[in-house]
């Protein structure tokens, strides 16, 4: 394993299925009584988040928790950075404080990146700018392979605003580098320009794409990051890209729905079809952690650098 | 040169079942008793013990896996994360008595890193340890309840325990240090 987890490139497919395959045995822990493991005592992890997230830093400070290790959760407002501190600035403050890992969730793509320049424990991308979200790619892997049994030769489709999705970028490049075949589905103006060095098809028609699939993937609009106009109206948006009962029956049997959370309840995704049993959106979420325990167990379950003793 | 082998296929089996009645005399039956093996290997002789067991008194106890990764000593201490292996206790321990098993017992510390673990999912009645080879050079108070085989060794020899469900082969070896 790298010392730092910044995007899903930099992770071998061997140790992608190490970090799935470690999840397992934290899925296990956490059906215990006692749900916690004493693997990470006396280790601190800081949860360092310039933007809004409610599942992805309470799923980290749970997972840091149930491995033993102390947890400090930074958030912008109410802190220094409310004061106009710098990032530099504050990743030397935690660095003082001896902070083993610095879970990064940032506005700006690239800044994980940057924070590694200055923290000599480890870094793990929460989610930066619309780059990646590596955890977020490592727990659909995770959820997908529990599901159907194996990620090779499987068709799914990540439909929506795949411009501003960095769940979308990690989830395609972890996909494609597991063998499956990724087809991104949206309006033109929604498709990166640059998706086919992916490894990926780009379809522009949801209805002739949900047919093939084992998985439907939505990606959420994410209006906050949409700085033009780039669909007419949220209603035609979901008119022609919204996954409604009707193309849900389209699917071939057994395909399985998934969304990143959090929804928005009839604009990509109509509200009983979030609730159908093959939508395994709150699995999504329950593996979440065990992923997040996986990999900060591998990250800081090994040697500390120069400590490093072998045998 | 060959490693020396310690026991073989005959013999194990004998310390097996053996064991299977101690374990049985002590607890006067297998009312109450739950065997627990540590992965790896010791999860497989739990089976056996188990097989014995059903076989002498014609009752089937409960056997779980446990793998001590997660309470070991030594995380972050060597290079790598230790690889996990996996945990399967179907069963509630509580007002168990709970025998563990391990193929070797040698320095101690997996066996109080499974203690821990071991209290994380109840409150057993009484916890006894059986192993196959006691080699010695223990680093903490801890001793057997039911042992296989004790083999006087080096500090800094390797003994390794080979079962047929995961080496093919029953055997019991010493190895030099590489």
């Amino acid at each position: 394993m790298n010392k730092h987890l910044l995007s899903i490139n930099d992770v071998s497919t061997e140790d992608i299925l190490r970090v799935l395959d470690t999840a397992e045995s934290f899925r296990e822990v956490g059906t215990r009584v006692i749900k916690k493991v004493p693997a990470l005592r006396g280790r601190t992890v800081v949860n360092l988040f310039y933007e809004d997230s409610t599942r992805t830093r309470i799923s980290f400070e749970l997972a840091a928790k149930r491995l033993s290790a102390d947890v400090i959760n930074f958030s912008t407002s109410g802190s220094s950075v409310a004061k106009g501190e710098s990032l530099k600035d504050t990743a030397l403050t935690l660095q003082a404080m001896g902070a083993d890992a610095v879970v990064i969730r940032h506005s700006s793509s690239g800044s994980p990146y940057q924070l590694t320049k200055w923290i000599k424990g480890s870094v793990l991308n929460a989610g930066d700018g619309t780059h990646e979200h590596p955890t977020q790619a490592l727990l659909d892997l995770y959820t997908i392979r529990e599901k159907l049994g194996r990620l090779e030769g499987l068709r799914i489709a990540i439909i929506g605003d795949v411009l501003h999705s960095r769940v979308a970028r990690s989830l395609s490049l972890g996909l494609v580098k597991m063998g499956a075949e990724v087809t991104l589905v949206g309006p033109p103006t929604l498709i990166p320009p640059d998706a086919p060095a992916w490894g990926v098809q780009v379809s522009y028609d949801i209805e002739s794409v949900l047919p093939k699939l084992e998985v439907c993937y939505m990606l959420r609009v994410q209006r906050e990051r949409q700085r033009q106009q780039y669909f007419p109206s949220v209603r035609e948006y979901s008119r022609l890209f919204g996954l409604t009962r009707a193309r849900v029956a389209m699917l071939p049997e057994g395909a399985l729905i998934m969304h990143p959370g959090p929804m928005n309840r009839g604009v990509e995704i109509d509200s009983d079809v979030a609730d159908l049993p093959q939508a395994v959106i709150e699995a999504q979420v329950t593996n979440g952690i065990a992923i997040r325990m996986s990999l900060l167990y591998l990250l800081l379950g090994g040697a500390r650098g120069e400590e490093a003793t072998d045998g | 040169m060959m490693a020396p082998r310690l026991a073989d296929e005959a013999e194990i089996r004998r310390s097996v079942t053996r064991i299977a009645h101690e374990i049985l005399e002590r607890n006067r039956g297998a009312e109450g008793v739950v065997l627990v093996g540590i992965a790896a290997r010791g999860d497989d002789l739990a089976r056996r013990l188990a097989t014995e067991i059903e076989r002498i008194e014609g009752v089937r106890v409960p056997v779980g896996a446990l793998d001590i990764t997660f309470y070991r000593d030594d995380i972050g201490m060597r290079g790598e994360a230790p690889e996990v292996k996996g945990t399967r206790i179907d069963f509630d321990v509580t007002g168990r008595t709970v025998v563990l098993v391990d193929d070797v017992l040698f320095t101690g510390r997996t066996i109080r890193a499974a203690l821990d673990a071991l209290v994380d999912f109840g409150r057993p009645e009484a916890i006894q340890l059986a192993v196959l080879v006691d080699r010695g050079h223990r680093e903490l108070p801890i001793r057997a309840d039911f042992v296989g085989k004790n083999v006087p060794t080096r500090k800094d020899e390797i003994v390794r325990v080979a079962l047929k469900e995961v080496d093919g082969e029953d055997a019991v070896v010493v190895e030099e240090p590489r």
